[in-house]
């Protein structure tokens, strides 16, 4: 199986979201296959947590309705030990501290090792309460993904001194979901991410709608995480999204390295 | 290295957006609660605006019928706009317009913080925005005519469940949206630190009064202090001057709703067990894979998942004791205080009022009992009438 940091080596990489049981575990399997065979260098999964503090309307509808039918944890670790025998590509949870807490830490991440998740990315969890989660996380070689924002500032060094796996830069004030411009100065805050740490791949998402964007983005960083345009399209075609996630996966991977 | 911690509880488990706001809150908090200007600023709001010091008042007639422990009550209901809340409210938003702030955001469930956040503002000339649930909007017209009549925008909240919890959410999104000129005015002794401790501290007033007031007519300390507690703060704030005094028992009543065993709680401290939600790391009902309940009590003021951390502490060290009170228990010390002394409580006290009448018969004439009766029950009477069977309403 492939490390996190081997999905920066094929040029930009492109790291779609998606939420698990949305609309139901079966088409977020097909999905997360459809996009690993367009060209996905690696894939946030989302296990969904009844207070989503870090998303916007359309994740939280998507969380909302995988919560809805009843969704388990375990069933996702379940579909995950079924992708794992068909893609090596990376694969990181995103979630909330409590999913991961509430099941039992050390629990958590003895199955995500054993599934074959590498990394693991908390929104509610900074920098100053990491420890909570890091050791055990370490001990089953879960890296965890931390995020810088704009509002980072001085704090952008220690925390990209101290990153594993990759860099989740926060490109917007707010909550994830795409916008029709991002405003922040890019350029600034990835300058000051490498002189930190050259060596820590990072990715931008929050607010990337589409190709455009994404070429934008690329321009700027390692890759480009894209989710609620992802998951407009899963509103949009329900079960039937699968032709217009690759096409986007497609397009998007294409986008970011011109 | 993780901060604001009561023992393994608390902490700051938020956003790295909203992380360096909450840092220069804690600064700025730490500074002003040692500037004599800020706090007697805060002591002429609380004296000359809120009606402070609320009365200690001997329950003659209840302590006569119940034939045990002399019972007193702490009368946060006197303060302006009816409860406890507006203790807190003064001390953010004055904290909030010290720092630079000019427009505050707040939470609310059935609507009083929501009031006294918008009262505050309109006092100090704040922008003001209230997020308060869809299904909380339609069951609390009048508190959201309040709202607006006191000059504050009112958002409705159509995430989650609708209710007071959501509320919280979408107030600390829109909080994650826009930092440079608000402040979250956040309801209760939790969330992330500082605000447990900032709560706590500006709620503190009451058992500083009490400790005085006690002393002043009794000549000594109470045998047992109670409160009803959702998030916490004015029990937190009942508590807070006799924690050090171990002689002291210390009581806090959830709502139980249809009883601690029932789906149907709101008791987090009897049915929960820790987590780490809404910034905190706290007790909270939540099932086996960490999903946070859905909660329920008859008090709406009481209907919300967790605890404030500084409880989940004092329990952990038992050095207070949390029992749960159910609805019907509950709705009964509402009619009966209201008979026996004249006083509509509102339905969150009546918790606290259902506590003492399980208690004070067990306990000798010479010993001391202090009920915070934290809000005044008019808001609740068409809900205990419906209750009850009759069709009126507000």
């Amino acid at each position: 199986m492939t490390k996190i940091k081997d999905a920066f080596n094929n040029g930009k990489a492109f790291i779609p979201y998606i939420t698990a049981g949305y609309p139901n575990i079966e088409t977020t399997e097909e999905l997360i296959l459809a996009m690993a065979e367009e060209g996905a260098d690696l894939i946030e999964i989302g296990i969904p947590f009844s207070d989503p503090a870090a998303e916007g309307p359309v994740i939280q509808n998507a969380i909302e309705v995988a919560l809805s039918q009843g969704l388990k944890t375990d069933d996702i670790f379940s579909m995950v030990t079924r992708l794992r025998e068909k893609i090596d590509i990376p694969l990181v949870f995103m979630t909330y501290a409590n999913i991961v807490y509430g099941y039992g830490t050390d629990r958590f991440m003895e199955k995500a090792e054993k599934v074959g998740v590498q990394g693991l990315i908390l929104p509610d969890v900074p920098f100053e309460e990491k420890e909570e989660f890091s050791q055990s996380a370490h001990k089953r070689g879960i890296e965890m993904i931390s995020l810088v924002s704009p509002t980072s500032k001085d704090r952008m060094v220690k925390i990209a001194q101290e990153g594993e796996g990759f860099l989740y830069v926060v490109s917007s004030l707010g909550v994830t979901g795409t916008r029709s411009e991002i405003t922040t100065d890019l350029s600034e805050m990835m300058e000051i991410i490498k002189m930190a740490n050259p060596e820590l791949p990072a990715a931008i998402g929050f607010g990337i709608s589409g190709p455009d964007q994404a070429e934008e983005m690329g321009q700027y960083s390692d890759g480009v995480i894209v989710g609620s345009a992802i998951i407009k399209l899963i509103d949009q075609y329900g079960e039937e999204a699968e032709k217009s996630v690759r096409k986007l996966t497609r397009e998007i991977k294409a986008a970011a390295n011109r | 290295m993780s901060k604001g911690r009561f023992g393994k509880f608390g902490g700051q488990f938020i956003s790295e957006t909203l992380m360096p706001t909450i840092q220069e809150l804690e600064e700025s908090y730490n500074h002003f609660s040692q500037n004599e200007d800020f706090n007697r600023e805060l002591t002429d709001l609380f004296n000359n605006y809120a009606g402070r010091p609320s009365l200690l008042y001997f329950a003659e007639n209840m302590t006569r019928d119940l034939k045990g422990a002399k019972i007193y009550f702490k009368r946060e209901d006197l303060n302006h706009t009816g409860a406890h809340k507006i203790n807190n409210v003064l001390g953010q938003v004055l904290l909030a317009e010290k720092i630079g702030k000019t427009r505050i955001i707040a939470e609310t469930g059935a609507g009083q913080h929501g009031v006294a956040t918008a009262t505050a503002c309109a006092l100090l000339n704040m922008e003001c925005v209230i997020f308060m649930g869809e299904h909380d909007i339609k069951r609390q017209a009048l508190n959201v005519y309040r709202m607006k009549l006191l000059g504050a925008d009112v958002i409705s909240v159509t995430s989650g469940t609708g209710t007071l919890k959501d509320a919280v959410n979408e107030t600390m999104k829109e909080w994650s949206t826009r930092m440079d000129d608000t402040h979250y005015a956040i309801g209760s002794a939790m969330g992330p630190h500082p605000f447990p401790t900032l709560v706590r501290d500006f709620q503190s007033v009451i058992s500083r009064e009490i400790k005085e007031q006690i002393l002043d007519t009794e000549g000594r300390l109470p045998d047992v202090v109670l409160a009803c507690l959702g998030g916490g703060s004015n029990a937190i704030g009942s508590f807070y001057h006799f924690i050090d005094d171990k002689e002291v028992r210390l009581i806090g009543c959830e709502g139980a709703g249809h009883g601690v065993d029932q789906p149907n709680t709101a008791a987090a401290l009897q049915a929960g067990r820790t987590g780490i939600y809404h910034g905190m790391k706290t007790i909270i009902a939540q099932n086996k894979d960490g999903q946070v309940n859905p909660v329920y009590s008859i008090s709406a003021g009481l209907d919300y998942p967790g605890v404030g951390p500084e409880h989940a502490y004092l329990a952990d060290i038992k050095r207070a004791e949390y029992v749960g009170i159910n609805d019907e228990e509950a709705v009964q010390a509402f009619e009966y205080f209201s008979r026996t002394e004249g006083i509509i409580p509102a339905i969150e006290s009546s918790h606290a009022i259902a506590q003492a009448i399980k208690m004070a018969p067990e306990m000798d004439k010479n010993q001391i009992m202090v009920v915070t009766l934290s809000g005044r029950g008019d808001k609740d009477c068409a809900a205990i009438a419906r209750y009850r069977g009759e069709e009126i309403y507000d």
